[in-house]
């Protein structure tokens, strides 16, 4: 075998609750590899989830994890590293709970920059619900909600973090596993706030209705259409019609808050 | 070329999307009532693809040990 | 020695309180009339090696409070009207989460935004069923500054005890007024801390359905298990057995009732031989007081019920003082439109009149408006 998960998982809890072809298990392996090549203490690790498919991965693994309500995965998460900074702390979940009913979590997340971690997990689409068109939804995409097209605007997420203050900002995709896991591992080793938007599939709420056959298809749509940050820097915008950049988008050094709330307020330890 | 030893399979948690064999290079593996199943180990080059992109944790490759 | 007094205002002195209860973190929002409370704690938890942060928005606040409590630090938050109606899916959270937090809410006059300086006591209900679905709920009702400070602290440690979100039901007008308090030594009150598990990490069940009480381990300290707001098994995982739905659900209600002789709290007042009752908390209570005391002088057999725990609501007590004396009727002041009343009336079952005395005009109800109600029943 090329890695044995079994010390991560909870294996009583397998097969888990994602569809047949959902990508998520596949990124659940990039961030279990990630985590491992960083050597931490399993009782170090908290990994705090909204609600949606997405925020069901913390069951599936042997840390602390806390499936919290929808949208609040990251004020939880705020709380927690506040009352116990040596965890490392990963806030995660789908693109509705992040950047919806999430978002002002999120942005404020980014612009106060204590060092957590936080992935969103983008398909487009709620998939728990039955597919209703989320802030990622390709403008004219079917979903159960917007039956005739989306008609709505959607969120670039990577954007969205840069510009509220996020100081790492890298997207990756579920067929890029190699990258994935290096992408997550850096994250996690970033001080500050950093993001990772994890492109992602939903089969059955919409690929099955969006012109994918199969699901890896939708993993074969990832690679045609990902392009690497550094190729991209040598490309036209002609060129990069249509397609979508992966790599690190974004990186600064800024102080991060913990220290400077302790600094600033004198913490007596 | 190092060859597999064995592919275990957990049927239980294979959920049947045809991930792996669309990813395997060789043919080495074939779908079966819905699940994944071994066609020919002879062809398994142990590239790890399907283990890899496996979301369900269902397929385990092991190599041979090098001689 | 002497004790040490202060002049301090209500909303400090939750802050106080809850310092000397334990509390090292707090997360909170601005919004009158609760803000004084969250400026406090910023300023004090530093020295105390506790941390503060005011979060984007009431719900954030509320979760934050929840993570520090399953990172093992005692947590505190405060809030108004609007607020509480923001808090409440998550204080659903810490009820079947079994999280101890406590939440102060300054009650003003609602709905919506309401009257936001306007003193009231209309989330007497929102405290109870605020949030959806069956559920158990502590809820305390200071009518002093020293009471604020006492009763933030008896909200800690019934939070612990019972590993269960408390609210500090307080309003306007205590929140905001400035009195006199003795402030408590170290040691002089009791501060209950959170128990730590003894098990093996590996037969750790954080959520034991078969068991009253069990330590909630701190993330972080060995214990890796698993946290969710869906309905769980006894290891925390989630379940759809509606079997399992009803026993856990009837368990955490049955944690807080069979516990009611420690957490409900009532201040009798001139009770042994009342014919006429007045039921009251918080500013209300003091008005009622004066009442009662004035009904005496005028020869009329008047008595106080006064909740310092309003939920669970002090039925016990109500109800033995129904069955020991000739009970003509009781006054329920209030400052809404009857929440309250209604659960004297349940109680009472019509073995004597309950009239209640209701005001929305955001000044305390006067004791000669009582009196004038005490009268009606003699």
């Amino acid at each position: 075998m090329s890695y044995d998960y079994a010390k991560y998982l909870r294996k009583g809890k397998l097969p888990h609750i994602w569809c047949a072809g959902c990508s998520y298990g596949i990124v659940l392996k990039s961030l279990i590899r990630a985590i491992d090549s960083l050597q931490w203490d399993k009782n170090d690790v908290a990994i705090v989830s909204g609600i949606g498919c997405a925020s069901r991965l913390p069951g599936y693994v042997d840390f602390n994890t806390l499936h919290t309500t929808h949208g609040r995965s990251i004020a939880f998460a705020t709380g927690l590293k506040l009352a116990n900074p040596k965890l490392n702390v990963l806030a995660m979940g789908g693109d509705g709970d992040m950047t919806a009913i999430g978002g002002n979590h999120f942005i404020h997340a980014c612009r106060r920059n204590l060092d957590i971690t936080i992935f969103v997990f983008n398909n487009n689409i709620y998939g728990m619900t039955g597919a209703q068109y989320s802030p990622t939804t390709p403008k004219g995409a079917w979903a159960t909600t917007s039956p005739y097209g989306m008609a709505e605007n959607n969120f670039n997420i990577t954007d969205l973090a840069i510009g509220a203050g996020a100081t790492y900002v890298a997207r990756t995709t579920a067929y890029h596993v190699a990258h994935c896991e290096k992408t997550m591992k850096e994250a996690f080793l970033h001080k500050g706030t950093s993001v990772v938007e994890i492109i992602n599939s939903c089969p059955t709420g919409f690929g099955r209705k969006n012109k994918f056959k199969t699901p890896a298809s939708m993993l074969m749509w990832m690679k045609d259409n990902a392009v690497n940050i550094e190729k991209a820097k040598n490309m036209s915008p002609e060129e990069l019609a249509g397609k979508f950049i992966i790599g690190v988008l974004h990186k600064v050094e800024r102080p991060e808050y913990l220290e400077t709330y302790d600094a600033t307020v004198g913490l007596k330890k | 070329m190092a060859k597999a030893e064995k592919i275990e399979i957990i049927e239980k948690w294979c959920k049947g999307c045809e991930i792996c064999v669309e990813f395997c290079p060789t043919g080495a593996i074939e779908m079966r009532d819905f699940k994944v199943a071994i066609k020919d180990l002879e062809k398994c080059t142990a590239c790890m693809q399907c283990e890899l992109r496996c979301p369900d944790f269902a397929i385990i490759v092991y190599k041979k040990e090098k001689e | 020695m002497a004790k040490k007094v202060e002049f301090m205002m209500g909303n400090h002195a939750v802050a106080e309180g809850a310092l000397y209860a334990g509390c090292r973190f707090f997360g909170g929002y601005p919004i009158t009339p609760s803000t004084e409370v969250a400026e406090r704690m910023a300023e004090r938890l530093p020295q105390v090696g506790g941390r503060f942060i005011q979060m984007e928005d009431e719900i954030a606040a509320m979760a934050s409070v929840i993570g520090a409590s399953i990172g093992g630090v005692k947590a505190l938050t405060a809030t108004s009207g609007p607020g509480l109606s923001l808090k409440q899916e998550n204080l659903g959270y810490a009820m079947l989460c079994e999280i101890p937090v406590v939440a102060v809410d300054v009650m003003r006059g609602g709905p919506s935004t309401g009257m936001p300086t306007g003193p009231s006591q209309s989330d007497i209900m929102c405290a109870k069923w605020g949030t959806h679905g069956d559920h158990p709920v502590i809820a305390v009702t200071p009518a002093s500054v020293q009471e604020q400070f006492e009763e933030t602290v008896r909200a800690f440690n019934l939070a612990e005890k019972y590993r269960c979100p408390v609210i500090v039901l307080t309003d306007a007008i205590i929140g905001q007024m400035m009195e006199q308090i003795e402030i408590p030594e170290p040691g002089e009150l009791e501060v209950i801390e959170r128990p730590k598990p003894t098990c093996k990490p590996e037969e750790y069940l954080p959520f034991d359905l078969d068991k009253d009480f069990v330590p909630l381990a701190a993330f972080g300290s060995g214990y890796r298990y698993h946290i969710t707001g869906l309905h769980h098994n006894s290891d925390g995982f989630p379940t759809n057995d509606p079997v399992l739905h009803t026993k856990n659900t009837k368990r955490l209600i049955e944690r807080i009732n069979k516990n009611y002789d420690d957490i409900v709290k009532v201040e009798e007042f001139m009770i042994d031989d009342a014919e006429v009752l007045v039921f009251a908390i918080g500013v209300t209570a003091r008005s009622a007081k004066h009442a009662v005391v004035e009904a005496r002088n005028a020869g009329i057999k008047a008595g106080l019920i006064r909740p310092l725990t309003i939920w669970p609501f002090p039925e016990k007590h109500l109800d033995k003082i129904l069955s020991k004396n000739k009970i003509k009727g009781i006054v329920v002041p209030e400052m809404n439109l009857g929440q309250m009343t209604l659960e004297v009336q349940r109680v009472a079952r019509g073995r004597c009149e309950v009239e209640g005395l209701y005001s929305l005009m955001l000044d305390p109800i006067l004791p000669a408006e009582i009196l004038e109600k005490i009268r009606r029943f003699v």
